[in-house]
């Protein structure tokens, strides 16, 4: 058994609001695959939870009017590698979601679920911070849009407020048209694993594939939060492919991060996955979109 | 305690339980079905002893609440035999290959099998690596489970073109 003290079952959006602002303390279950394990232990024995597990309406992908890709956030891992919109506009995210777990977690564990349990390793949340996510957080005060940007506040703290529940993940069509990327998760093993580093780039090359039109990297377990490089994306804008833009990439990128020694791996080490990664990943997003790097 | 009945189909057979809503999916299959092909491994979700297919996709039955499968179609290693108790191809394979050997993982490792038997497309060694990359096995060394895999992939795939061409 697991030890939570009540669970409480939204049978639709508005119920599970209703749930949320009536019992603060209760803890939002989306797929559970952080939650449920973590009740195996004693760290949140005794809780409350809300099940959102069932609402289909929080679940698939769609292409909105103005070309806006809506995720919803009970969208598994797997259906997101498998949708065909995610493979059209943004299939780097597929690949990243990809390599989490081993096939049952990516059964079970929901993109949403990633990035509100707030941690600097989701698999997904570099590559969203590198498409400029916007996120869609309802409640019975009405709908608050926030750049995912600025939503997590520090290791496992997000700025969900009381009484919200995150119903959309936006990227915006100016953020994915015309862009081609590449995540890297570094680890140890190649399944079951949590990232020692990673690391996602997205590039937009000049029409004449011959320079950078825009550059957009973002790295997790770089820092307490999934973090963006925003010095080596400044540094990028306009740059020849050549060896010199891996170099402002690479060394740009040590600007955003601050990573901690832990069991993993030493601060030294991942500051050195920092600069090898942005270049591995800027090469490969750059052949990707048909360019070719210059010596 | 809170109880709560739910109804759902197993392998093919519509069954009903009432459960304490902290159970978790393995402890209503294994506990309340008496399935005992369901091992309680890690019960984190590490291992893979007790995937089951859950409409037709593997999913750690230890990780998940035993009220989400109501309404859901749920298939565990029982169901592969036939009526009469014959085996399945898979689980022969698993015998001819050398691929069991103190048994624990087995039923985990042949559920997260079954996505890549029934497909027509065949997989590569690495992709059933991949497959069942969510399961642990601390005896075989695992090469023998992939060839177990990769030769009922073959044999099912023969006989599909066998049948087409009739």
């Amino acid at each position: 058994m697991y030890d939570f003290k009540t669970l409480y079952e939204a049978s639709s959006v508005e119920d599970a609001l209703r749930l949320r602002k009536d019992h603060p303390k209760a803890l939002v279950l989306a797929g559970g695959s952080d939650i449920l394990i973590k009740l195996r232990g004693e760290e949140i024995s005794g809780c409350e939870l809300i099940s959102i597990y069932a609402l289909d309406e929080l679940r698939g992908v769609c292409l909105e009017e103005d070309g806006s890709l809506l995720i919803r956030p009970l969208t598994s891992f797997s259906d997101i590698t498998m949708h065909p919109l995610i493979k059209q506009c943004v299939p780097v995210l597929g690949e990243a979601v990809d390599q989490i777990g081993g096939p049952q977690i990516r059964n079970i564990g929901t993109i949403g679920g990633n990035i509100c349990n707030g941690v600097t390793s989701a698999d997904s949340a570099s590559t969203l911070k590198a498409y400029d996510a916007v996120l869609e957080l309802a409640s019975f005060e009405g709908i608050r849009i926030l750049p995912y940007a600025e939503f997590n506040l520090g290791p496992g703290k997000v700025d969900l407020r009381p009484g919200e529940l995150l119903t959309g993940i936006r990227i915006p069509r100016e953020s994915w048209e015309h862009t081609y990327g590449e995540y890297i998760k570094y680890a140890m093993r190649r399944a079951m694993d949590i990232a020692t580093l990673g690391c996602s780039v997205n590039v937009r090359l000049t029409a004449d594939k011959q320079r950078i039109d825009r550059l957009r990297i973002a790295f997790g377990v770089a820092a307490p939060t999934p973090v963006r490089g925003r010095t080596a994306e400044a540094a990028a804008i306009g740059h020849a492919l050549d060896a010199a833009l891996l170099d402002i990439v690479g060394e740009g990128s040590l600007a955003d991060v601050m990573p901690r020694t832990s069991w993993r791996a030493s601060k030294e080490f991942r500051l050195h996955l920092v600069q090898e990664l942005a270049r591995r990943a800027t090469i490969a997003a750059i052949g990707k979109a048909g360019g070719t790097i210059n010596d | 305690m809170t109880r709560k009945t739910v109804t759902c189909t197993i392998n093919g057979k519509r069954r009903e339980f009432s459960i304490d809503v902290r159970s978790s999916l393995s402890e209503m299959l294994r506990g309340e079905a008496s399935l005992d092909s369901i091992k309680h491994g890690c019960d984190v979700g590490e291992c893979g002893a007790c995937t089951v297919l859950i409409d037709g996709r593997p999913f750690n039955s230890c990780i998940y609440l035993a009220v989400w499968a109501e309404g859901k179609e749920i298939l565990t290693l029982e169901g592969l035999t036939d009526t009469k108790g014959t085996i399945s191809d898979i689980q022969q394979a698993f015998m001819d290959e050398g691929a069991v050997q103190c048994g624990f993982c087995t039923p985990g490792f042949i559920m997260s099998s079954i996505p890549i038997i029934t497909s027509d497309t065949p997989a590569s060694r690495e992709e059933i690596r991949k497959q069942v990359s969510g399961n642990l096995c601390r005896c075989t060394g695992y090469e023998n489970i992939v060839n177990a895999i990769e030769k009922t992939q073959k044999k099912r795939i023969e006989e599909r073109k066998g049948s087409g061409k009739k």
